[in-house]
């Protein structure tokens, strides 16, 4: 959510430019997409219309590659340029003239809008997708942390029961059609669980689960997300995945949710 | 008495040339259609349902109100929607028959607009689904879309065409352009014979 210098410096232009700084003045309080639009429709006669995105689509944190031979590098690619690209466009056309707020913001009451729900839940899951990943030479040397890990035992017994049961969750037989597998922690804290959700539905949206949940850890089981190299061999992926899990990164989305009760920012 | 994947009325390759690959039909018909027969035997196997018509139980376990639907019914309804699936296409080219194009016009006020809408339908089908022309019970037409196995008999709608949005049918020859699939789908694979066969 970056103005660019180009805009930034009109919006300073029109400014000093208006012959109403009365009206200015009244802005102080608007938010930064309503100085943004002013500006642009000031500069509108001077250059061409400036679009007000306020979402991004993130980098990926390593090559299309990088994730082989577990999740393919043309899943990769497409997965992050076509399908959460899109999911990015969306959301913007969806908030567009609308406050400018974190991604994360949106999720709460998102079944209330079908297209924040469908694409803002889109953005938010695959961007909080990507930074769960890394490259099995690296992923292969984190696991969870003691606290962590003591939550999955308390929660399911041991590690490897989580395991199953989370791919369990994750079979077409759980999930059927288009989804993703959360692990969550519950509001309070104190305690893991394994959630499915439909389409782009995540934990965070109110409605979902009978509390809001906070995840650390998801999987997007959509055959977009698999089909290239597994077609309908969803268990496979499943189990490959966890070859590319990071729990650096799902041990400090844990230790967040459980200090903050709030979900992580993308 | 277990049910049985038909085979399909042409070769795998037969769609080639019009859009739809024959990897594409080796995997959707010989591995996902070939699994919601297997799954649905499985699951069918010592119930009430064991024994009943695909129709009868698509009917008997489908629930309006729930938000999933149960293992049964995802996958017996699987299996019809891709048993009419592949009957619903054809190679070589079909003239779309008189009577068809009237029952379009009368209902959507052009071909045109019949596909507008279909189109539409499907690609406005969020995650997996289908987008149907259906025949209501007063003889009108009209096209829905469902989510995941549901379909036409769930509410009492006769099924005239019907494109399969899941992923899986249109992933290895388009990608994520769905809106392609779709206008490839409608121009160059209904089998129109088939679809006016079917309204009665």
């Amino acid at each position: 959510m970056k103005l660019s210098a180009t805009i930034s410096t009109l919006l300073i232009a029109s400014a000093s430019a208006w012959s109403t700084p009365m009206s200015m003045k009244a802005d102080v309080g608007s938010n930064r997409r309503d100085l943004l639009k002013k500006g642009a429709a000031f500069a509108a006669g001077i250059a061409a219309p400036i679009a007000a995105n306020a979402y991004e689509l993130p980098d990926l944190p390593y090559p299309f590659d990088a994730l082989e031979p577990y999740i393919d590098a043309p899943t990769m690619k497409i997965h992050h340029d076509k399908h959460h690209a899109t999911y990015v466009t969306n959301i913007n056309k969806a908030t567009e003239g609308k406050d400018e707020v974190p991604i994360l913001d949106l999720m709460a009451d998102a079944l209330e809008a079908t297209p924040v729900r469908n694409s803002g839940g889109g953005h938010y899951n695959h961007a909080f997708f990507w930074e769960e990943l890394a490259p099995h030479d690296k992923a292969s040397k984190t696991k969870p942390s003691a606290d962590l890990a003591a939550m999955i035992d308390k929660s399911f017994g041991s590690f490897d029961e989580m395991k199953a049961k989370f791919e369990a969750q994750a079979a077409p037989g759980a999930v059927f059609g288009s989804g993703w597998v959360w692990l969550a922690v519950n509001q309070k804290g104190d305690a893991l669980q394994i959630i499915g959700t439909p389409n782009q539905d995540n934990p965070l949206m109110k409605g979902v689960c009978d509390e809001i949940m906070l995840p650390v850890l998801g999987l997007d089981v959509w055959e977009h997300a698999y089909y290239l190299k597994y077609q309908n061999r969803r268990p496979e992926y499943v189990s490959n995945w966890w070859s590319v899990v990071n729990w650096d990164k799902v041990n400090s989305n844990f230790d967040y949710v459980v200090a903050n009760h709030v979900g992580v920012s993308v | 008495m277990a049910f049985e994947l038909p085979d399909l009325p042409y070769a795998h390759d037969a769609l080639a040339a019009k859009g739809m690959s024959a990897e594409t039909l080796e995997y959707h018909h010989d591995l996902h259609h070939k699994a919601y027969v297997d799954n649905g035997n499985k699951l069918i196997a010592g119930t009430e349902w064991d024994g009943k018509t695909l129709e009868e139980i698509i009917s008997g376990t489908y629930d309006a109100s729930s938000v999933a639907q149960n293992g049964i019914f995802n996958n017996i309804s699987q299996l019809w929607n891709h048993n009419q699936f592949w009957e619903m296409m054809g190679p070589g080219t079909s003239a779309m028959p008189g009577e068809l194009e009237k029952a379009l016009v009368e209902s959507f006020g052009s071909v045109d607009e019949f596909k507008s809408q279909f189109s539409a339908a499907g690609a406005g089908q969020f995650g997996s689904g289908w987008a149907w022309l259906v025949k209501n019970a007063d003889g009108s037409l009209a096209v829905i879309k469902t989510e995941n196995g549901v379909n036409p008999l769930c509410f009492n709608q006769t099924a005239l065409l019907g494109c399969d949005v899941w992923e899986h049918s249109y992933y290895i020859d388009f990608r994520n352009k769905r809106p392609a699939y779709l206008s490839n789908f409608l121009d160059n694979l209904v089998n129109w014979e088939n679809v006016a066969s079917r309204l009665g």
